[in-house]
């Protein structure tokens, strides 16, 4: 679905052109519940959540259920916002490893900064499905790299199942400015930072020549298609292209999304900020994120990490440990979990061993509260669209997924997903193959005529 | 086989009669070529032998806890002893303790044997993940059963640490890569912090040569212009080697062979039934026609691993034997494993086929009860509902079966290694970590105890030394 579409009642049921019965956003009551909120607090025992017009109306213990709508007892099952998930390759890729199923990465393209995944994104795809089967319901879509430090530009998108997928087209910038920056700007860090440098450079010049009337930011419009452009310098190195689609991030309207792993890389990108004051960095990666938490806390850069690496996988990620989120967040970084390339389903998984950290002596972890925020409202909060969805507070999405029990729990899964108040099928490859085999003999015909 | 005294094993398989096969010639030349093949037929067979010795370690009584026996028992409110690196006994409340054990309570904790993963690359593949650190794949030939795993192991791994504290690893298998459809000779691991592979290796333990079918060995030598670029060049290079190897193994027995070679010897092993097959392989009908490959040669499958669609043919593994080490629910990343499903290790168990679950990642080493769970959970949610205890044997019997290794560890057995795991919480649940982890007796890691936590060579001096991890 799209959010710039307004999303009252039942006016969202027309989605796109499919010709398939529209999917309509009910008006529904979730009753019967442990309702998580999703913004860091507690769980609450006997709770209602009540949707309508797609929309979060209320949540929480002793809410009054209107009259008319329809109940969803959740029977002491879970009911909490859906999860959030950034960054993943989501919708780019059926098979990671068969090429041609995979718009991830883009090595020989003239392009990269200008690069914008949206047109790519698959709703299709099979990891939507099985995601959204896990829970998830909005992602940020980043492009997995390009033949430069700047991969392109990302997504965001909810998992509904409905073609119109996209929310917001050109939502962030997405760098490399560690090892794996160095080895694409040329063969070291040093390189990295004097190509970041002079293609900033070159868009703010670009910015300027356009003036004002360039149309910006994370919108509609798309700057990269800005003609009307004086000449430019006879030695610039970028195309105008790619420019172009850095003037948003260069006058701040569109984030730049900085992977950093090392401490000493987390200190240069916050640096970045000295030449270049308008940039709004969010990190991502941050494995040595501990060692700079304070720095990183008050320069009110927030930071998508990467959950539980604990292993030096690099040279830049010594200090690795599973309590690097949970030392963030105790500094005051605003900080959540993403940044994980297998499987989006896997961060209630992520975050539940977060929990576990607590118990262990000199290991800090999070509280469930804190733990459950961090693959929902935070990096909602992170993406820009935390007064959108992320949480049950009212007037947010009706994004709701009503769990078996405790969603961080290992044993636990999912047992109905709505987004935008809208039901969403939870079946699958997996699901149809699961459906097929449950027992491995063949009867009277093989087992390809059983579906 | 024979062991002496430093446990070096020697091949006896030749007969006796065949000593004076070679009669004839001239008399020094006889000579020679009778000592050709007394050498061919008495080699050593364990050439870089265990120097593993469990460490000290005090006797100890856990008591309380609510325990997993591995072998499919549960005990609440139990007490297990071991003394002297062995599982001495283990019961209900009313087992006596004996004067002289230290007492731990396990109220409200959980004990299981060690937990084993029987697909690693650690040591082989360790971090940091530089190229200078590449040393799991020979992939110079499509067979290389020559090599072997414990020749590229590097002990100080931090992996294995992580593995250990966090996963309450005790003992693993370290296996080649899957470039090769014969990758060559694995090595079995204590967990055990060494300066040498050596005094990890499991003493006893059986070797397992690693072979690989589907997509890697035909995408990394098609890539190279050379056989096999199919999975019908996978076959055909396979039952090639299979019959040289049979060719070998006759002239061995009938003390005709003039010079060893390596790798025809582990493939003789193989058929001798002393070396298990490990075999990388996940699509059923490749997994199908293995099988029968085992049978026109004359060998078991002891585990197939990764083996996502495993579910598909339940009862042709149950029938053949042959377990199948299987992630949780890893799916999609490349065209052999899309029709993975969560349910896999469940629906193989309801079909009464040998389930274990793996790791072939440093990471999910450390979370191999989660894993379990998580398929566990899958299971139930789909119909098939598998006791707690059972699920706990996919990390402990099972696998140590697979591996040739179920005499000495994988349960809770009086008499077997206490490799046991005191747990802080239900492993089967998130919130659970290992509190304290045994080999052998020995205390090797104590979250209670920050100095009771190995820190490996790699990593004294640099950023996050002896850190919780």
């Amino acid at each position: 679905m799209n959010l710039r579409r307004p999303c009252i009642g039942f006016a969202t049921a027309l989605l796109g052109a499919t010709s398939a019965l529209p999917a309509l956003a009910q008006d529904i009551a979730f009753t019967n519940a442990t309702v998580v909120i999703g913004d860091g607090g507690a769980p609450i025992a006997n709770g209602t959540v009540v949707v309508r017009g797609g929309k979060v109306v209320a949540a929480g213990a002793g809410v009054p259920v209107p009259a008319g709508l329809r109940i969803i007892d959740a029977q002491g099952g879970w009911v909490t916002p859906g999860l959030v998930v950034a960054v993943t390759d989501l919708g780019l890729v059926d098979v990671e490893a068969v090429d041609q199923s995979n718009d991830s990465t883009t090595e020989k393209s003239p392009f990269n900064a200008a690069l914008d995944i949206a047109p790519a994104i698959n709703p299709l795809a099979q990891p939507i499905a099985v995601s959204r089967a896990g829970g998830v319901t909005r992602a940020a879509v980043a492009p997995g790299g390009s033949g430069a430090i700047f991969a392109g530009q990302g997504a965001l998108i909810d998992l509904g199942n409905d073609p119109d997928m996209v929310n917001r087209a050109r939502a962030f910038q997405y760098i490399e400015l560690g090892e794996a920056g160095a080895k694409l700007a040329g063969g070291s860090r040093v390189a990295a930072h004097a190509i970041l440098r002079n293609a900033l450079a070159e868009a703010r010049d670009l910015s300027r020549r356009s003036g004002p009337s360039v149309t910006l930011g994370a919108a509609p419009g798309d700057p990269r298609l800005v003609s009307a452009t004086p000449e430019r310098a006879g030695d610039v190195l970028l195309s105008r292209f790619d420019a172009a689609a850095l003037i948003p991030v260069v006058r701040g309207n569109q984030p730049l999304y900085v992977h950093v792993e090392r401490a000493q890389d987390i200190r240069m990108a916050l640096a970045l900020k000295a030449d270049f004051p308008a940039l709004k960095l969010v990190l991502v990666g941050a494995s040595e994120g501990w060692l700079v938490a304070r720095e990183l806390a008050a320069s009110g850069v927030p930071v998508l990490a990467t959950p539980l690496n604990d292993l030096p996988e690099q040279f830049e990620q010594l200090a690795s440990t599973q309590s690097n989120v949970g030392r963030m967040a105790a500094a005051g970084v605003k900080v959540g979990l993403g940044a994980f390339f297998d499987q989006p389903r896997y961060a209630p998984q992520y975050a539940g061993n977060l929990v576990a950290l607590s118990k262990l002596p000199g290991a800090t972890g999070l509280s469930w509260g804190q733990a459950f925020a961090a693959i929902s409202s935070v990096p909602a909060e992170i993406i820009g669209m935390g007064d959108r969805y992320g949480s049950l507070k009212p007037g947010r999405a009706g994004d709701v997924v009503v769990w078996d029990g405790d969603p961080l729990e290992v044993s636990s899964g999912p047992i109905a997903v709505y987004i935008d108040g809208v039901e969403q099928p939870l079946s699958n490859h997996q699901t149809r193959l699961r459906d097929r085999y449950r027992t491995p003999t063949e009867g009277a015909l093989p087992k390809a005529y059983d579906w | 086989m024979t062991f002496d005294r430093a446990g070096r094993i020697f091949a006896t398989v030749a007969g006796i009669a065949l000593l004076a096969a070679s009669g004839g010639a001239g008399a020094a030349k006889s000579k020679e070529k009778s000592s050709t093949a007394k050498a061919t037929r008495e080699y050593n067979k364990n050439p870089y032998p265990s120097t593993y010795r469990p460490y000290a370690g005090a006797p100890t009584a856990l008591v309380g806890a609510t325990v997993y026996d591995g072998a499919g028992g549960r005990i609440d409110n139990g007490v297990v002893l071991f003394f002297e690196g062995k599982v001495v006994a283990l019961g209900g409340a009313e087992l006596a303790i004996p004067d002289g054990y230290s007492r731990i309570d396990g109220t409200g904790k959980f004990v299981t044997p060690g937990i084993i993963d029987i697909h690693s690359h650690l040591g082989d593949y360790p971090t940091p993940s530089v190229q200078a650190h590449d040393d799991g794949n020979e992939a110079t030939a499509p067979t290389t059963p020559e090599v072997w795993a414990e020749h590229s192991v590097w002990p100080q791994d931090p992996g294995f640490t992580r593995a250990l504290a966090n996963g309450g690893i005790t003992s693993l298998q370290i296996l080649p890569g899957s470039a090769n459809l014969m990758g060559g000779r694995s090595v079995m691991l204590k967990n055990v912090p060494s300066r040498t592979v050596q005094g990890m290796k499991f003493p006893g333990a059986p070797y397992s040569l690693k072979m690989a079918c589907g997509e890697n060995p035909k995408r990394v030598y098609g890539g190279k212009g050379r056989m096999p670029s199919t999975r019908m060049g996978n076959f055909a290079v396979n039952r090639a080697t299979w019959i040289k190897a049979q060719e070998y193994r006759a002239k061995r027995n009938d003390g005709k062979l003039e010079t060893r070679d390596l790798g025809l010897e582990t493939l003789a092993g193989v058929l001798d039934g002393e070396i298990l097959i490990q075999n990388h392989c996940y699509r059923a009908d490749e997994m199908a026609l293995v099988l029968d490959m085992a049978k026109e040669f004359g060998y078991k499958v002891s585990s197939f691993h990764h083996a996502v669609e495993s579910y598909k043919i339940g009862d042709l593994l149950k029938a053949a034997g042959t377990c199948s080490s299987i992630w949780a629910d890893w799916w999609g990343f490349k065209m052999e494993s899309y029709d993975g499903i969560p349910e896999n290790a469940a629906l193989l168990q309801a079909a009464g086929a040998c389930v274990v679950i793996h790791s072939d990642d440093a990471n999910g080493i450390q979370r191999l009860n989660q894993e379990a769970a998580k398929a566990q959970a899958d299971g139930r949610r789909a119909g098939v509902r598998i006791a707690d205890a059972d699920v706990i044997r996919w990390l402990t019997l099972n696998p140590a079966a697979a591996l040739g290794i179920d005499q000495q560890t994988g349960s809770l057995a009086p008499g077997k290694m206490a490799d046991v795991v005191l747990w802080n919480g239900n492993p089967l649940s998130v919130y659970a970590r290992p509190e304290k982890v045994w080999i052998d007796g020995a205390l090797l890691f104590d979250a209670l105890d920050a100095k009771r936590r190995p820190v490996s060579d790699f990593e004294l001096g640099q950023p996050g030394e002896g850190d919780v991890k």
